[in-house]
């Protein structure tokens, strides 16, 4: 948690890590801020998703259909907001000549991302038979 | 920040820079469909001022990410060549769009 706060403070003061370390060559630079793209893009289609499920199941129970979208949305947000974390990480460990962080994130977010779409199954199917 | 071509600095046969473009392209693709779910989501709601201020506030979301993509576009085409990093700003500008929709949504849906 600490280590997170630190990072947080990091995403507003770039001319501190500037300074750290050496720069590195400039494609790693580019396919860290590709990964991060693509980890954005990741969060808005659970985004997306997640305004999916509210317009087009409507004949679920509040409750899921409420459950499921905002199973999908803070997957999303927190997914937005690691994105930009596990950049500034990566960037940060180039300068330094350190190893890449590894995380368990996307292990987790498959978990979840699997959770949620075995529910909506068993969600729609059950609404059909009920 | 850039170092000017000189005759060393070679364009990357990679194309890193216009590669990185195209991401951003996608991802500004992506943030286009959220952005037009959220609008629609929201004026379904119906269109007293509320809803319509709801709408509009997913247009300047949209907007924000739109200026903050095509910004970087820019300045990867003007930089062929040893392109300057992504800004700290740029990436918790884009972030802070993906979750304003995230927000909006929630709120949105109960």
């Amino acid at each position: 948690m600490i280590e997170f706060v630190r990072s947080v403070r990091l995403w507003f003061a770039p001319e501190r890590v500037r300074e750290d370390g050496e720069t590195p060559d400039y494609r790693f630079s580019l396919a860290n801020e590709r990964t991060f793209l693509a980890w954005l893009r990741t969060a808005l289609a659970l985004i997306g998703g997640g305004f999916a499920v509210d317009q087009f199941l409507p004949d679920l129970r509040w409750a899921w259909r409420v459950g499921l979208a905002l199973a999908l949305l803070a997957a999303g947000a927190l997914c937005a907001l690691r994105a930009v974390s596990h950049w500034v990480r990566c960037e940060r460990a180039m300068r330094r000549g350190e190893d890449l962080p590894v995380s368990r994130f996307p292990a987790l977010l498959s978990v979840v991302v699997a959770l949620v779409a075995v529910a909506m199954v068993v969600v729609v199917l059950a609404g059909w038979a009920g | 920040m850039t170092v000017p071509p000189g005759p060393a600095a070679e364009r990357d046969p990679g194309l890193q820079p216009e590669r990185t473009r195209l991401a951003w392209r996608r991802t500004t693709l992506s943030c286009t469909v959220a952005a037009v779910l959220a609008a629609k989501t929201t004026l379904q709601g119906g269109a007293d001022t509320l809803h319509v201020v709801g709408a509009a506030l997913c247009l300047l979301v949209w907007l924000g990410f739109l200026a903050v993509a095509h910004h970087r576009i820019r300045d990867l085409a003007l930089h062929e060549v040893r392109p300057p990093v992504m800004t700290r700003r740029a990436a918790v500008v884009a972030v802070a769009c993906s979750v304003a929709l995230a927000v909006f949504a929630a709120a949105m849906v109960t």
